[in-house]
């Protein structure tokens, strides 16, 4: 095929085993197979079922994150996981690794974290790859040009035993970020701000590619944090072009390429960027230097504003489905149409997650935390997306200007994101959140989550209320 | 997987669009290593209060809805987490089918893996599904996955669409994996020239 494609075309086609007919999908080939305890467990017993192997274990790769407790560790330095159910669940990843030749990074040791902060931290997430895993936030890789999402259980055994997928080709759509961003306003507050604008289901069979001078001039954390959130726009895969950013990134660490290999995979990289010329299915576009501080009001990542504007009302909606989810969600948060968030009381400050743990938000929430303390009122969690992470923060003294605020410095996982083990915001509580969800009952039964930028959550935790970071950047 | 070809059922209707996977089953309940008893935390935190009882206030709690097997949805149904503990434990409370406007891409993956069935429908056939449910809670709907139709009480049939591989392996059930470990040449052959190099055991 010839002619001007997209970034997303082209690893498309250099993935295809087989193309699409008319009787079956395409056969698309997977570079790197995350896996973690919880979505892998089901899988291995269909191999073991079929007496199957694991294909490529050399292209598999476990942790332990998500039913991971974040408590201290005891007096052998062992994370004691307290909760037997979740400690089966690590156990039977264990034996399974074992059993099927997988390099797992055990809870605690050096290496390990939430699968999409290792991925990139270790080198292991490259341009051009095609990189998957049974999580939907697998869509945080595509910061680096790797076509990355998220599958269920069915297909992490698909993946296991053919290192293959069957999958029905995504339609493009280009997500313009013009502008620069204001002080004070971060990737974060650009992602609601798409999502919110957008709907959580704007992006539902297409493959966001991020560009414009916005996208252009984020870190690989601040692309990351905004691929992240693809699925939360509907989007399985997002996708950022790899640049010199990307590239500086990848050298050196672990998994990279290197010596001579180093160079021939950056001739390949650099010719993903989509071409001038191709065009996409569609496109929508913000500009990046019009928006403020986000906050979300609701019980999707969609019901989202300013973090200076107020509450909707279900009325002006036009859909009666969107009225009643509206009103629904204002009387679980409880909160009033037309109220302000600003000023409205905390309970609980979560800075961790895949999308917002990794050292440049903690540095980001140190800056402001440092030489204040967090409010009485506010039981402030900050939890390293890894061990890597962690033992940096530290080298840098940021657990210390945590924990002189009255902070709590844990171990690496995904605690409070969605409540799996002991990290959980009680019922009817109040929490200012990092992560990227702030559904239902994801943060604990009853729990009430607004979610926002790092900044916004040590704003508001020094404050005991909701509060614009922006004086205080 | 069971066979599916036609599916005749009493429809449940929960009006609301964007249910994510944690509320089909919450996060504290994926803590498990099989597929069993899932149904017990389907809907959890809606189907049951804080101190435990039932919500009577949930339609899956109400007595004359306990037979239905097709649960009609508002738009973007199943978004959010990949979890296919979701289907699972749609399944095992006894749906066969869901009927909504619009899917989330790895819900409608996940369901058609484990033989779920996801009918899309345009906005007015649900509105009308909908209407149907509230006028008269013991509305049958019949699914016929070979014609690709959905048939209303009124004997209009709605066609809905389904890739024609999904189609194969539900009405024949059988799943993805025996095809892709057919196709083991071909994976060998793609990976002998394919340069994207990696090691992740060293």
């Amino acid at each position: 095929m010839t002619g001007a494609r997209t970034l997303f075309e082209k690893i498309w086609q250099q993935h295809l085993v087989r193309p699409a007919t008319a009787a079956t999908p395409a056969v698309l080939y997977i570079d790197l197979h995350l896996i973690h305890e919880v979505t892998s467990p089901q899988a291995f017993a269909e191999l073991r079922a079929r007496g199957l192997r694991v294909r490529r274990p050399d292209r598999t790769l476990a942790t332990m994150d998500h039913s991971t407790p974040t408590t201290p560790r005891d007096q052998f330095g062992i994370i004691p996981v307290l909760d037997a159910q979740a400690a089966a669940q690590l156990d039977r990843l264990r034996e399974h690794c074992r059993e099927f030749g997988i390099q797992l990074f055990e809870l605690g040791s050096e290496h390990q974290g939430i699968v999409h902060v290792i991925g990139p931290e270790q080198g292991l997430t490259q341009p051009g790859m095609t990189i998957v895993c049974g999580d939907s936030h697998t869509s945080t890789h595509g910061a680096f040009g790797a076509l990355a999402f998220g599958i269920g259980t069915s297909e992490v055994g698909h993946v296991l035993a053919t290192q293959c997928l069957l999958q029905q080709r995504p339609r493009t759509m280009e997500v313009r970020v013009d502008g620069r961003l204001p002080h004070g306003v971060t990737a974060k507050d650009i992602i609601l701000a798409i999502i919110a604008r957008y709907g959580v289901g704007g992006g539902t069979g297409h493959v966001f590619e991020y560009t414009g001078p916005a996208i252009r001039a984020l870190s690989m954390e601040e692309r990351m944090t905004i691929c992240n959130m693809s699925i939360e726009g509907g989007a399985r895969a997002g996708l950022v072009a790899p640049d010199d950013t990307t590239f500086d990134y990848v050298a050196g660490r672990r998994f990279a390429p290197r010596g001579a290999a180093w160079e021939a995979a950056l001739a390949r990289w650099r010719a993903l960027p989509t071409d001038p010329g191709a065009t996409y299915d569609r496109v929508i576009t913000l500009d990046a230097s019009q928006l403020a501080p986000m906050i979300t009001y609701g019980t999707n990542p969609g019901m989202g504003m300013p973090i200076d504007a107020r509450v909707p009302t279900p009325d002006a909606l036009p859909e009666p489905g969107q009225r009643a989810a509206l009103e629904k969600a204002l009387r679980y948060m409880g909160l009033q149409p037309g109220q302000a968030l600003l000023g409205q009381p905390l309970d609980v400050a979560f800075l961790g997650s895949c999308t917002n743990s990794r050292l440049s938000d903690l540095r980001a929430a140190a800056r402001i935390l440092d030489g204040r303390t967090v409010a009485a009122n506010v039981r402030m969690l900050v939890v390293p997306g890894s061990q890597a992470v962690k033992r940096q923060a530290e080298a840098e003294g940021l657990d210390r200007i945590f924990r002189a605020a009255g902070a709590e410095w844990r171990e690496a996982g995904c605690s409070a994101c969605l409540g799996m083990n002991d990290d959980k915001v009680p019922a009817g509580s109040y929490a200012i959140s990092s992560s990227n969800r702030n559904f239902e009952g994801r943060q604990g039964p009853g729990a009430r989550t607004f979610l926002a930028s790092p900044i916004t959550v040590a704003a508001s935790a020094v404050a005991g209320v909701v509060t614009d970071p922006r004086p205080y950047v | 997987m069971e066979p599916i070809s036609v599916i005749e059922g009493q429809i449940v209707a929960l009006p609301m669009s964007d249910i994510d996977t944690d509320r089909i089953i919450p996060a504290r309940y994926l803590k498990v290593t099989g597929k069993e008893g899932l149904a017990d935390g389907l809907f959890f935190d809606w189907r049951y209060r804080a101190d435990g009882s039932p919500n009577p206030d949930f339609v899956l709690n109400r007595p004359d809805v306990q037979d239905a097997t097709v649960l009609v949805a508002g738009p973007n149904f199943g978004c959010g987490s990949s979890r296919e503990h979701a289907p699972w434990a749609l399944q095992g409370y006894g749906v066969r089918a869901v009927i909504s406007p619009g899917f989330a891409d790895i819900f409608r993956n996940n369901s058609i893996n484990v033989g779920l069935l996801p009918v899309q429908v345009d906005a007015a056939t649900y509105q009308q599904l909908v209407s149907l449910f509230d006028e008269d809670p013991a509305t049958r709907v019949r699914i016929d996955l070979a014609a690709q139709t959905l048939t209303l009480p009124d004997g209009r049939a709605v066609s809905f669409p389904i890739d024609a591989f999904s189609r194969h392996c539900l009405l024949n059930g059988v799943d993805q994996l025996g095809f892709l470990l057919g196709g083991a040449d071909a994976i060998a052959a793609f990976e002998a020239q394919h340069p994207i190099e990696l090691d992740t055991t060293r």
